[in-house]
């Protein structure tokens, strides 16, 4: 598929997303040397933040497009240290999850085609790649997965779906972050595969549905916009 | 054909379950169970990309670790060299009892399977996991007990056919049943085809001594 026809990409109506926080635009990959500023101080943390996410779904599409190596490398320096640290926290080496982070930000590469703003934001997509790439490497499982829907990424997503997913996954993010740090760390701990949800119950006291009533309002919004 | 059985499935995936999946963390025969259920459910796979989601946050907010000097460039280094295979998708056929999941585990379809008789008219095929824990397909005839397997540990059971009842529930195509140690039933296969379930657990029969940390994980779920 030829990338030009691809370029608008996330920039159907692109004063929408100037009026959100003028993230960087897709023209500003591929060749040109200019990469406009991002605005940093803004009051509106919500939306800041959730430009931030938009930024990173036009750098995939830069990647996809143009093998734009300067997108890419934007991205690698923001997710590779995460995901290695993400890795290091369930159980593997410091080297292994060095090798590791480097083969899911590889594939990211090459699987960009495959990535639909309007269903996950990039961070979802990346810890999904090393989630598996954790049970290849430490677990050495075979890795049943569900059935592709039949249906793909649209070649031009829906920019306002995709901008309110970003947001709504900023808002479970948020969420997340102003739990009490004592639930925080559970759900954390939970997903590194340190602690069995029976566990985080025994541990606080708290029935796992408390700790997750928290965060379900979030939740709920997003799955709405998963529909 | 699998539209049609959606709207029919009222037995979902547990929220641990889906967490485990999203976090990476069950057993491989209960990752199956899982990615099979989620092939026929629309509403758990949406469930499902929630806590991938919260996985995502997870892993933002983890102090990022230190990365060599050379990452990006070996990793560039990497993608040129084609060192990550783009690993093809799976053939998989469209009209199969068994969903795209279940398919890779198993050669062939429900007639052409090697079913072994284990009692009471009932078959069974184990199929091969890692050794955490066990799943396999089994294929009641329509009306006949399911034989009791014991409930040591966490079971789950998803309906690929057919249906089974037991004193409190109808479970029908696409349902999963998920029961621990407290659960005491006696399913049996409705009247009609056969049922068609695949089974999982991680309380092996073959194993006398429980995994006691992977069977803990499972309490109470």
């Amino acid at each position: 598929m030829s990338g030009r026809g691809r370029n608008t990409f996330m920039l159907m109506e692109p004063n929408a997303l100037i009026k959100a926080d003028a993230p960087p635009v897709l023209a500003a990959y591929g060749g040109r040397k200019t990469v406009k500023k991002r605005d940093v101080e803004k009051p509106k943390v919500s939306t800041q933040a959730a430009t931030k996410r938009m930024a990173w779904v036009v750098q995939v599409a830069a990647v996809r497009d143009n093998q734009d190596r300067k997108a890419f490398a934007e991205l690698f320096a923001y997710f590779a240290p995460r995901v290695k640290s993400f890795l290091m926290k369930s159980g593997a080496s410091p080297d292994m999850a060095e090798e590791c982070a480097q083969e899911v930000m590889a594939t990211l590469w090459n699987k960009a085609h495959m990535f639909d703003p309007t269903k996950a934001s990039v961070s979802t997509w990346i810890f999904t790649i090393a989630r598996n790439r954790k049970i290849d490497i430490l677990r050495k499982q075979r890795r049943p997965e569900p059935e592709d829907l039949p249906w793909g990424p649209e070649a031009e997503p829906d920019q306002v779906e995709a901008m309110g997913l970003q947001q709504e996954t900023e808002q479970l993010g948020q969420a997340l972050a102003t739990l009490p740090e004592e639930q925080r760390h559970l759900i954390e701990r939970a997903y590194f595969g340190e602690l069995s949800h029976s566990e985080i119950a025994a541990e606080t006291g708290l029935p796992l549905g408390t700790i997750k009533s928290r965060i379900r309002l979030a939740l709920d919004r997003l799955r709405h916009a998963m529909k | 054909m699998m539209m049609n059985k959606m709207k029919q499935i009222k037995h979902h995936l547990t929220e641990p379950l889906m967490m485990s999946y999203a976090a990476g963390t069950l057993p491989e025969a209960f990752n199956l169970v899982v990615a099979t259920h989620i092939s026929m459910c629309d509403d758990c796979r949406a469930a499902l990309a929630e806590y991938e989601t919260v996985g995502g946050e997870v892993m933002l907010n983890v102090e990022p670790a230190g990365i060599a000097e050379d990452a990006l460039a070996a990793t560039l280094a990497m993608i040129d060299k084609g060192k990550i295979a783009k690993t093809p998708s799976p053939h998989r056929k469209q009209d199969s009892l068994f969903p795209g999941p279940l398919q890779d585990y198993v050669s062939g379809d429900v007639d052409s399977l090697k079913w072994r008789k284990v009692g009471g008219g009932v078959s069974q095929l184990v199929l091969e996991t890692s050794k955490d824990a066990t799943v396999r397909l089994l294929r009641i005839p329509a009306g006949t007990a399911v034989p009791d397997h014991g409930h040591r540990g966490t079971e789950l059971t998803l309906v690929l056919q057919g249906a089974f009842v037991d004193k409190k529930d109808r479970f029908g195509t696409g349902d999963i049943e998920v029961a621990n140690e407290e659960l005491q039933h006696t399913p049996v296969a409705e009247d009609g085809e056969d049922c068609i379930c695949l089974a999982a657990t991680d309380a092996p029969l073959r194993f006398s001594g429980l995994l006691p940390r992977i069977a803990q994980r499972f309490i109470g779920i």
